[in-house]
């Protein structure tokens, strides 16, 4: 086990209040797996992945639960002893990366210096191991690639480079945070291939962050779904795409337009918009924009249970 | 979307070689001053009551293009013309009592509403320079407008921020029918929304067309929302079209090789493991407008280039009725 999640809450002081943007989420990830995380903005994805990477550092929040990584508590552990393992046995990609990368060194000295903030090497064997790396990530000239600077390559070049960095130091898990949403779908195809290959010659873990059902249909062994904060639904990709149990998830795959075969005249909407989580509905916050809620989806929220696919979600718990 | 075909085969808008080229840099930076060919040679015809799906990858000048269909940026080179009427060089004043009729909803909906209006007062704004209505006419017409894209009225007296994406996107659109326009070139206009809320947009928008009689312009990178709401779509490369044709006979059997790997990298939600279907992955990437390559300005990444492709520029053929390809070896 690579890493363990258990009960995870993030909550933000905020000027209108306590906003619980993670409650109660639990996961486990083995080696070489790779788990898609589905959610629209406000779920609590990226915020519940920030927190494994021990990225929060907003004084006004609060981080309650357990992360264990190789079975090492993450929580409380001191910036320090973080610094150490992220970027080196835990990695980050970012949805931007022209925020992730910085504008004024090449691509070369950035991915270097990441080596040897990691590993006792010299500049030379370091600059070696970059031109190794972007060759991995098909830059087609990984020599001359390593003087460029970030604003000289397109933006699916700067998102190899940023793999290509996240990979210097063959991390153990690997989290994505919607790396494919800025780029064009040939893009795109590119990077998840990528992604694929990775898993397989790296053995890494990766936590994938996506919206869209696509590429995790695509992409991931296990994905689990996510709704204000909470998830709903979790599954191996066969069980939650032949079989999807909650409300949600089913709206969700109905809502995308097919690509083949015969154009529905009208798509099924799912009515109103996701919730803000200052003002969460009592019960299952997917409760009004639900078509099969009923009484007790307003009196408590319901559980995910602990099954290998499980929905939350109290029709399903009856059936 | 079938929309009530009125008169079908009369163009509203038409595009006759039409192009848009960007001068950048100036004479002082190191390259000179140098010039982009945004759009190149686009010749395009749209009915009355269809809606024409534009695709492509970032870059490849689509909505340049619709940016140039509104006049909204002046056209370089060939012609426009609006029901048969040539527009290309029409002075803003002329053009004034045309852009009623001419429409555009943007991609960002908060970047485009003013953020301290109150939206009633945005939405009847096209009606206050355009209606010569009286104020209680306006109110009226607002609250008509509002019923018709799904807000309640005491919305309007609400600011954009008040509202979340979806409807800040149904208030984008009832500026954009405010006036009972003909055409509405819709840039982007789902894809800053959540999925969840996408699928109600593209809903409105076919309940409008058929309502209004509506002619779309649809510009979308998602091309499952294109299929959707499109009757046919034009697919470009690089500023140009390479393909034309009913969006359901291009998604299914893509001619220009352009298309089939555009198509084949698009994500599928499948319950079934990976391999079931064939992808055609690029290599390298869109190359720049500023130095586009010899011939067929596809071939450096096309899977089928042959030696002609790199001398000679395909042009836009018309292989079977309806279906035009730029390409010297189309699949048919």
């Amino acid at each position: 086990m690579i890493l363990s999640v258990r009960d995870l809450r993030v909550s933000f002081r905020t000027n209108d209040g306590m906003v619980r943007a993670i409650d109660g989420v639990s996961f486990d990830l083995e080696e070489s797996e790779i788990l898609g995380v589905v959610g629209e903005s406000g779920s609590g994805k990226t915020v519940s992945l920030l927190a494994v990477m021990g990225l929060i550092t907003d004084p006004n929040a609060t981080i309650e639960g357990s992360i264990r990584y190789k079975g090492r508590e993450l929580v409380g552990l001191p910036a320090r002893e973080l610094r150490r393992l992220r970027g080196n046995e835990i990695a980050m990609i970012f949805q931007d990366p022209m925020t992730a990368l910085t504008p004024v060194y090449t691509i070369g000295w950035q991915i270097a210096e990441q080596i040897r903030a990691h590993r006792k090497i010299s500049k030379s064997k370091a600059m070696d191991r970059v031109e190794e790396l972007l060759a991995e990530v098909n830059f087609p000239n990984p020599h001359e690639a390593m003087s460029r600077y970030p604003h000289q390559l397109s933006g699916g070049m700067r998102q190899r480079a940023v793999i290509a960095m996240a990979l210097s130091c063959n991390p153990a898990l690997l989290v994505a945070d919607e790396p494919t949403t800025a780029l064009d779908v040939t893009v795109q195809a590119g990077i998840l291939d990528l992604v694929r290959k990775l898993r397989a010659t790296h053995k890494s873990a990766v936590v994938f962050i996506t919206h869209d059902m696509g590429v995790v249909s695509e992409l991931a062994d296990r994905v689990m779904v996510m709704y204000a904060g909470r998830v709903v639904e979790r599954g191996s990709r066969t069980e939650l795409f032949s079989d999807p149990r909650h409300p949600y998830t089913r709206a969700l795959l109905g809502s995308i337009p097919p690509l083949t075969g015969e154009k529905p005249r009208r798509l099924p909407a799912i009515p109103g918009s996701p919730p803000s989580l200052l003002r969460l509905p009592p019960g299952c916050a997917f409760g009004p924009r639900c078509p099969v809620h009923y009484e007790p989806c307003k009196a408590g929220k319901p559980d995910l249970g602990s099954g290998a696919h499980a929905a939350a979600c109290f029709r399903v718990a009856q059936a | 979307m079938s929309g009530p075909m009125i008169d079908k085969d009369r163009p509203i808008l038409e595009t006759r070689s039409l192009g848009k080229r960007f001068s950048i840099g100036s004479r002082f930076s190191a390259e000179g001053k140098r010039t982009v060919h945004a759009v190149d040679n686009v010749s395009l015809t749209v009915r009355r009551g269809e809606t024409v799906g534009l695709v492509g990858e970032s870059g490849c000048g689509k909505s340049t293009l619709a940016r140039c269909l509104v006049r909204l940026y002046d056209i370089s080179d060939g012609k426009l013309l609006f029901e048969g009427d040539d527009i290309t060089s029409k002075s803003l004043s002329e053009l004034r009592p045309l852009r009623r009729r001419l429409q555009m909803v943007f991609q960002d909906p908060s970047a485009s509403l003013n953020p301290r209006r109150r939206v009633g007062d945005l939405v009847a704004e096209p009606l206050r320079i355009h209606g010569r209505l009286s104020s209680s006419e306006v109110a009226k017409r607002v609250a008509e407008l509002f019923d018709l894209v799904g807000l309640l009225p005491d919305h309007v007296m609400r600011f954009p921020h008040e509202f979340s994406g979806g409807q800040r996107q149904r208030v984008g659109i009832a500026r954009a029918i405010a006036l009972n326009p003909d055409l509405v070139v819709l840039d982007e206009p789902v894809s800053a929304l959540d999925v969840s809320v996408q699928a109600q947009i593209v809903n409105l928008l076919a309940d409008l067309q058929e309502k209004l009689r509506l002619t779309y312009i649809f510009i979308a990178h998602d091309l499952s929302v294109v299929r959707q709401v499109s009757t046919r779509i034009a697919v470009m490369y690089l500023g140009s079209i390479v393909e034309e044709g009913p969006a359901e006979e291009v998604f299914a059997t893509p001619s220009h090789p352009y298309s089939q790997a555009l198509i084949s990298a698009v994500p599928v939600v499948e319950s079934t493991p990976n391999g079931t279907r064939r992808r055609i992955i690029l290599t390298g990437d869109v190359p720049s407008p500023l130095n586009p390559p010899s011939g067929c300005r596809f071939h450096p990444r096309c899977p089928i280039a042959a030696e002609r492709c790199r001398s000679e520029r395909p042009q836009l053929r018309e292989y079977e009725p309806g279906r035009k390809v730029a390409c010297h070896f189309p699949t048919m």
